[in-house]
């Protein structure tokens, strides 16, 4: 069983080498050899479930070698990664045809699986930071796929703000290893815990990596690349920028590193509801004039991580868990919004929704799609979103946070505005003349948006008791142990 | 714990550089200077005082080897920073072209056109 | 039209072009006795035939390592290295299989301060050489095939190939 480990890494990135070479001979193999890969991937992370393990690369222990570990949250990343990562592969088969280039784009596709895959599952902060650049360096490129001049500047842009994140990320690795001797996680973890010296380097450091990760994660005030970012990349890519890669590569460092490396006290609670409370009001407020469909869902996802960093950043375990659900169901609805706006783009070339008018008369399955995601983000039972979002204001509740319970009732009643407006405009209403011959996209991409579709409604069972238990509750005790879970594992 | 110091300010020029200049090969310019900077504290991380590269001679007993060079793992360290930053520039180098053939220019006044 | 630079640069590029394509190898291949290895090794082959490039003009390099076999290496070479690492998982069938465990090390041993000693480390080192050196190359070859200028008011993005 830990043999299987290193596969979820290998597996992508073999294929993404091989597709560049194989897409000379025959342009429709590229598609099949890279969802075969992301298939894989989804039935390893799946086999991997519910257990705790570690994994020596080359057979040296730490800290010689590098760690690879898995245990209940790293499995819900990947499996959120292999649900996301196949159903935008199964779109893009269709989607991608009126480029050029499939061999490229799924090389880099590959890549930025593989790369996230290796985030998730290392024990080793260098080891982890370069697995951050390859799935960043690959979305810089996906970013910029359609060549045209808006998206080069937001790639370019985007390209530039997220490396010099990198830089802090890497500076701040370079301060602890200066003060402790280590990069491994599980030694750091006990160094930090029990060497009193270098207090001032410890803190230089946390603020270093946390605001590395935090432009990675484009949490308030280091959010400017986002909403120029995400609308630009093709459809696909931006399901799974904005549903995984923001999570794998953003939030799901920063949760490692405030609880298993440093330990969880008030200050860090302090400094992630703020940086919390920013993100959800500013990235609803943001999006609230917007008309543009992507740059909406791109504002809305700021929004949300903003819910996600309120819900870890309180520190109980009602708080861990319902941020943890938060961010699963995020990854899903997200998805299959941007999805769903790529079928729109796809069949009536446009994204304004001055423009888009009465769409689900024409297309059925796409309206449907945005219909649930929308019921879904603004926290409508019986979908995944309000159990999640109930999870966290009654923690907020809970741990007396009253003011920050409010403000979340107030943004997710401002949400279910926004896309009651999208909805309004977009999908129900008068037909527009121009796309009274329209027709459904192909059948690929409404399987993936039915995949998705499902999958929002099915997520609802997380939260009945026997399921919780499995998967959630467990996830947030990984969190919850602090720096006993790393440390015990040398 | 000058040098330290020292890198710094060549990590704030990078910074200052990044903030103020508009032509888009010199905002390139400046991430360069930035990631230098950064490998230089990486490896100055490793310094010991007195010691010598870490390369064994013919003769020589790993006791005296291990006690008598710098760190070599921050050299490591650097090799592959500086792989990602290569790889990073010649992105951004290729697509600062590429915005030159539509936009015109290379000054980030002028490449405005996503707005809101 | 005259290609390259002049006289001069020509001259001393076929005396020295050669050393350094040595020179490359050598650090490549004694990567793991002294300083260099696989990643410095690839840049400095690399380096020899952007040498060729800008002394003698763009046909005549490609016509010394074409930039799509180049392409090819890359992609090849990092197939290789992955297989590499997977080989010693397949290979070993006893408890010590682990990805880039050093298969060669654990059944043939060499002695310190030889050329054959560390296991898949050498080998290991000559792939990415490989890789290295075919990646660069592409880089320098794609950035030099493209021109940006305007003509007749308009701005024209060309893509040359083909040279005379």
């Amino acid at each position: 069983m830990p043999g299987l480990i290193p596969y979820l890494v290998i597996i992508p990135l073999l294929a993404g080498l091989l597709i560049p070479i194989l897409a000379r001979l025959e342009r429709r193999l590229s598609g099949l050899i890279g969802n075969l890969a992301i298939l894989a991937v989804l039935v390893i992370s799946g086999l991997l479930f519910g257990v705790r393990l570690e994994y020596l690369v080359g057979g040296f222990s730490a800290p010689i070698g590098i760690v690879l570990r898995v245990d209940m949250l790293s499995v819900l990343l990947l499996w959120l990664i292999g649900v996301v990562g196949i159903c935008s592969g199964i779109y893009s088969v269709k989607y991608m045809e009126r480029y050029t280039g499939s061999g490229s784009y799924w090389g880099l596709f590959l890549l930025m699986i593989a790369g996230m895959n290796g985030v998730v599952l290392s024990g080793d902060l260098f080891n982890l930071y370069i697995f951050l650049e390859i799935a960043s360096i690959s979305s810089y490129a996906l970013v910029g796929f359609k060549g045209e001049p808006e998206e080069l500047e937001a790639s370019f842009k985007y390209a530039v703000l997220s490396s010099v994140g990198s830089l802090f990320f890497l500076l701040g690795i370079g301060v602890l290893y200066l003060a402790y001797g280590t990069v491994n996680m599980g030694q750091l973890a006990g160094r930090l815990s029990e060497q009193a010296g270098a207090v001032n380097l410890k803190h230089f450091g946390v603020i270093l990596l946390i605001s590395g990760v935090s432009l990675k994660s484009a949490l308030v005030p280091f959010h400017s690349w986002l909403a120029d970012a995400h609308p630009s990349a093709p459809a696909p890519v931006s399901a799974m920028l904005s549903g995984v890669l923001i999570k794998a590569i953003g939030v799901y460092v920063l949760v490692r590193l405030v609880f298993n490396i440093y330990g969880f006290d008030k200050s860090l609670s302090y400094l992630l509801l703020a940086l919390g409370m920013l993100s959800m009001v500013g990235g609803v407020l943001l999006a609230i004039g917007q008309w543009d469909y992507k740059r909406l869902l791109a504002y809305h996802s700021i929004s949300q991580i903003g819910y996600v960093i309120i819900g870890i950043g309180l520190g109980t375990p009602l708080g861990i868990m319902g941020g943890i659900y938060h961010l699963i169901n995020h990854g899903i609805f997200k998805g299959l919004l941007f999805l769903s706006a790529g079928a729109v783009e796809y069949r009536a070339d446009t994204r304004d929704l001055r423009e888009m008018g009465g769409l689900s008369q024409r297309l059925p399955v796409t309206s449907s799609a945005s219909l649930i995601g929308s019921l879904s983000i603004s926290g409508i039972p019986p979908f995944n979103g309000f159990f999640s979002k109930l999870i966290i204001i009654f923690a907020c509740i809970e741990a007396r946070y009253y003011g920050i319970a409010i403000a979340m009732v107030i943004v997710s009643i401002l949400t279910l505005a926004s896309f009651m407006k999208v909805l309004r405009y977009g999908f129900y209403g008068k037909l527009n003349e121009k796309f009274k011959g329209l027709q459904e996209v192909p059948l690929s991409m409404r399987m993936a948006m039915v995949v998705l579709i499902i999958l929002c409604l099915g997520m609802s069972i997380l939260v009945l008791p026997l399921f919780r238990e499995m998967v959630l509750i467990e996830a947030e005790k990984v969190l919850s142990e602090g720096i006993g879970l790393l440390a015990m594992g040398l | 714990m000058i040098i330290y110091f020292l890198v710094l300010i060549l990590f704030s020029v990078g910074v200052y550089g990044l903030l103020s200049q508009k032509n888009l090969l010199k905002l390139i310019i400046s991430l360069s200077i930035m990631e230098s900077a950064v490998n230089l504290f990486l490896i100055c991380a490793g310094y010991r005082k007195e010691s010598e590269a870490p390369i064994m001679s013919l003769g020589q007993s790993l006791e005296v080897f291990v006690g008598h060079s710098v760190d070599p793992f921050p050299q490591a360290m650097v090799i592959t920073s500086i792989v990602i930053g290569l790889g990073v520039l010649a992105l951004l180098i290729t697509m600062a072209l590429r915005i030159y053939h539509r936009y015109g220019t290379f000054d980030i006044t002028e490449i405005r056109r996503l707005k809101g | 039209m005259k290609r390259g630079m002049s006289l001069i640069v020509k001259t001393i590029t076929r005396w020295v072009v050669g050393f350094i394509f040595l020179y490359g190898i050598y650090t490549m291949v004694y990567g793991h006795l002294s300083p260099g290895g696989g990643f410095a090794g690839g840049v400095i082959l690399a380096c020899a035939y952007i040498l060729i490039m800008l002394a003698y003009g763009r046909g005549f390099a490609f016509r010394n390592l074409d930039w799509r076999i180049a392409r090819a290496l890359d992609s090849v070479g990092g197939i290789l290295f992955l297989s590499l690492g997977v080989l010693g998982m397949v290979l070993l069938m006893d408890d010590g299989a682990f990805f880039f465990v050093n298969f060669i090390q654990r059944s043939l041993p060499g002695e310190p301060f030889h050329l054959f000693n560390a296991g898949i480390i050498p080998i290991g080192n000559l792939v990415i050489g490989i890789k290295v050196m075919g990646a660069v190359f592409v880089g320098f070859a794609l950035l030099s095939m493209v021109r940006v200028y305007e003509f007749r008011g308009e701005r024209v993005f060309e893509s040359r190939e083909e040279e005379e």
